[in-house]
């Protein structure tokens, strides 16, 4: 029954499943930074995002300030895009793709091994100071932390999209995401881009590490978030900003949708799969994603 | 603790997990092999528990030069919580002379080594988890879901729920949702919370959250729009301060939310900050290390330099406590055992013969100094769980404190659900079920 339909119940569900889409599209942009340069997919994102917060929260539960360790962490995630530059793509230059992608699958278990090895197996809890209490609109309650959220990962993608499309280096990103080797043939310094890239996905993980680790707790779960952002990239495209982003809020309202529409009828705790089931139809019409760039290749 | 002192610990613990060379067994010592955790991401809950167990070794063999003059000795083999790797470490373990018990605290691990541990004959621990039926040693004789099995927590919680209530009767018309784990653990508690819906007459509504659960926004809108009177939670790991956390950000009182024993540490309330504050959870044993048991194993144990935790914080907490009442399950086991069998090793069976007398009444926990840390337990060769209480904890941000007395399950209810359970396993694997003479009869080899 139509009149029975519960609007206000709806646009809250889909709010919520909007605003934990782009939560999503914060993890998957880490992914598209790399993948747009080096057609890599780095399954190792997950874990430098855990790595990034679980340095965070150590160093403010030592008495650092928030900046400061924001700053040291920063910089720790530039050495490691160093350390990954030197002794990982370097070595693999012009070497197939899945092979890139099992090193960077063997790097998710070096950063989760170091993280608690050098920070320890504890739970840590992460205060951002936001209070995640619910904010009334019009009937609808919204999380004022989500809301916080949504404003990060926006502002994160206008400072990415102005730094890829006006300064020198994101121009060069492109050029190298376009063609490798006519990249290198025209002088652009491989190393130096793969190295500033992997540095700027290790700043998404670490803004990414920190909300979601204000979410869940700062623990090993968080390298898990990947695979949230999975069906984000296939519905999006790998290699697209603005697909992370609308991949992000797709999948978010789709997925709780479903979960409480027609979860029931299948038992409950349908979100997991059904974020893969909507991604995979999107394949079956843009192999591509929304946003990727389609493959053009001559015969 | 310095990185490279970690670095130490973790290259020692890697070494024992790969070494070949374990203490020989002597006459005179009784070996535990241990499929710990110490890393992965359940590793805040299995360095909890495997220091606290090991500590309770340590203070018997420190305090007391063993059980009886039998030295307790151990290794520990890595598995990161992973079923693979915990089978991998028993086919390694296996071997050691004098092996006392297994207590993987894992229900992965556990179901995997239920045949292995029967034909090798010694028993496997499952303290406060494992498969219900389980408990019917006719049908599992190596099998003790100690102190706690799922349906009996899920009495329990009910019987907290409804002294909330004024008792049994004023649970009738109530609301109740129950979160769930969507997996097997998560979904063992289904059918009996059915049951105890339709005896005492409360709505009942059941809602899975897929794993991790880092997730939760639509379960917990559909909580809010359902009005339930209590939500009971069965969570683990992560799933537990997202909860939490949701359940503030919908708006649900969560001093109106009931955590089950998987969901009763400081790892699955810190993250959550102050939306935890008020929530109260079902535990066996408390915690705190005010207790004399606990203050021994400080006294005589860390401040040797031979405590497991790395961090000293951690003594007394949920994981920890736990740890060292499976450490006085075991031990004192072994002890029964003893005075049957003679004080020397035993073999596995006749361990198994001293769980199914193990018999602590009050009386006798308080004289091994853990009065208030845990009731009682009263094992029988034809009941492995032992009629373990339960008591109420709850968060005030910083601790947990007890809110309840110690709580009796329905047991008399309960039974006859756990024998059609483990009877239809019986009939499936062919098991004939056993006597009270076949559980007498001992293998000394």
């Amino acid at each position: 029954m139509m009149a029975d339909f519960d609007y206000l119940f709806f646009i809250e569900v889909l709010v919520g499943g909007l605003l934990s889409g782009v939560m999503y599209s914060l993890v998957a942009i880490g992914f598209v930074l790399i993948y747009k340069t080096s057609g890599v997919l780095n399954f190792a994102q997950g874990a430098m995002l855990l790595f990034a917060a679980l340095t965070f929260v150590s160093l403010v539960e030592r008495g650092v300030p928030f900046a400061l360790a924001f700053a040291i962490t920063f910089a720790a995630m530039v050495a490691i895009g160093i350390a990954i530059e030197r002794t990982v793509l370097r070595p693999l230059t012009n070497k197939p793709p899945i092979t890139l992608f099992m090193a960077t699958l063997g790097l998710s278990y070096i950063l989760e091994g170091a993280a608690q090895l050098i920070w320890g197996t504890q739970v840590h809890g992460l205060d951002l100071g936001i209070e995640d209490l619910p904010l009334e609109i019009g009937g609808v309650f919204i999380s004022q932390f989500d809301i916080f959220a949504a404003a990060v990962a926006a502002g994160m993608v206008l400072l990415l999209s102005l730094f890829f499309r006006y300064t020198r280096i994101g121009l060069s990103f492109r050029a190298v995401a376009d063609d490798q080797f006519a990249a290198l043939a025209v002088g652009l310094r491989l190393p130096l881009i793969w190295t500033t890239v992997w540095a700027a996905a290790g700043l998404v993980a670490l803004v990414a590490g920190l909300l979601w680790g204000a979410r869940l707790g700062v623990q090993f779960s968080l390298s898990l978030v990947v695979l949230k952002a999975l069906p984000v990239l296939v519905l999006g495209g790998f290699d697209s900003i603005l697909g992370a982003i609308v991949g992000g809020l797709l999948i978010g309202a789709s997925e709780k949708l479903a979960e409480v529409y027609i979860g029931g009828y299948f038992g409950g705790g349908i979100e997991t799969w059904f974020a893969y089931v909507v991604a995979l139809a999107f394949l079956l019409i843009r192999p591509a994603g929304l946003f990727g760039q389609k493959l053009v290749e001559r015969v | 603790m310095t990185i490279i002192s970690k670095f130490k610990a973790v290259a020692l613990s890697a070494a024992l997990s790969l070494s070949v060379a374990l203490p020989a067994a002597y006459a005179d010592e009784q070996y535990f092999p241990l499929q710990s955790y110490r890393v992965g991401p359940y590793a805040a809950g299995g360095t909890g528990f495997f220091g606290g167990f090991i500590d309770y070794l340590n203070l018997i063999n420190t305090r007391d030069g063993g059980v009886n003059g039998v030295k307790l000795t151990w290794s520990e083999g890595e598995t990161q919580y992973e079923v693979e790797k915990g089978v991998e470490v028993y086919e390694r373990l296996k071997s050691n002379p004098g092996v006392a018990a297994w207590n993987p605290l894992s229900v992965g691990i556990a179901y995997a080594m239920i045949d292995r541990i029967t034909q090798d004959k010694v028993p496997l621990i499952t303290i406060n988890h494992g498969r219900t039926d389980s408990t019917d040693g006719r049908v599992f004789p190596y099998v003790f879901p100690l102190l706690l099995n799922p349906y009996s927590e899920t009495s329990g919680i009910v019987n907290y729920i409804a002294s909330k209530e004024g008792g049994l009767e004023g649970l009738k018309g109530k609301k109740i949702v129950v979160l769930y784990h969507g997996s097997p653990y998560g979904k063992e508690t289904i059918p009996i919370y059915e049951l105890l819906a339709q005896k005492y007459g409360f709505e009942l509504q059941q809602i899975e959250v897929p794993h991790p659960g880092n997730e939760q926004q639509s379960q917990w809108l559909t909580i809010r729009r359902a009005k339930p009177d209590f939500v009971v939670l069965r969570g683990w790991g992560v799933m537990n301060p997202v909860a939490l956390k949701t359940a503030a950000k919908v708006g649900f009182p969560v001093d109106h939310i009931v955590g089950n024993v998987w969901s009763n540490s400081e790892e699955d309330v810190i993250p959550a900050g102050d939306a935890a504050k008020g929530y109260t959870a079902i535990t066996t044993q408390a915690s705190g290390a005010e207790y004399p048991v606990v203050k021994e194993i400080v006294k005589t144990v860390y401040d040797a330099g031979k405590g497991n935790l790395e961090d000293k914080k951690r003594i007394g907490s949920v994981y920890h406590n736990l740890g060292i009442v499976n450490g006085i399950l075991n031990v004192e086991a072994i002890r029964i055992a003893q005075e049957k069998f003679g004080k020397r090793t035993l073999t596995g069976d006749e361990v198994r013969w001293g769980f199914e007398h193990l018999k602590l009444d009050p009386a006798k926990v308080e004289a091994l100094g853990a009065k208030g840390l845990f009731h009682s337990i009263n094992v029988s060769w034809d009941n492995h769980e032992g009629e373990g209480y339960v008591t109420f904890q709850q968060w005030d941000g910083a601790k947990w404190n007890v809110v309840s007395d110690w709580i009796a399950p329905d047991w008399a209810l309960l039974r006859p659900i756990i024998e059609k359970s483990s009877e239809a396993y019986a009939a499936e694997k062919g098991i004939k079920l056993r006597t009270a003479e076949d559980a007498d009869a001992v293998s000394t080899n």
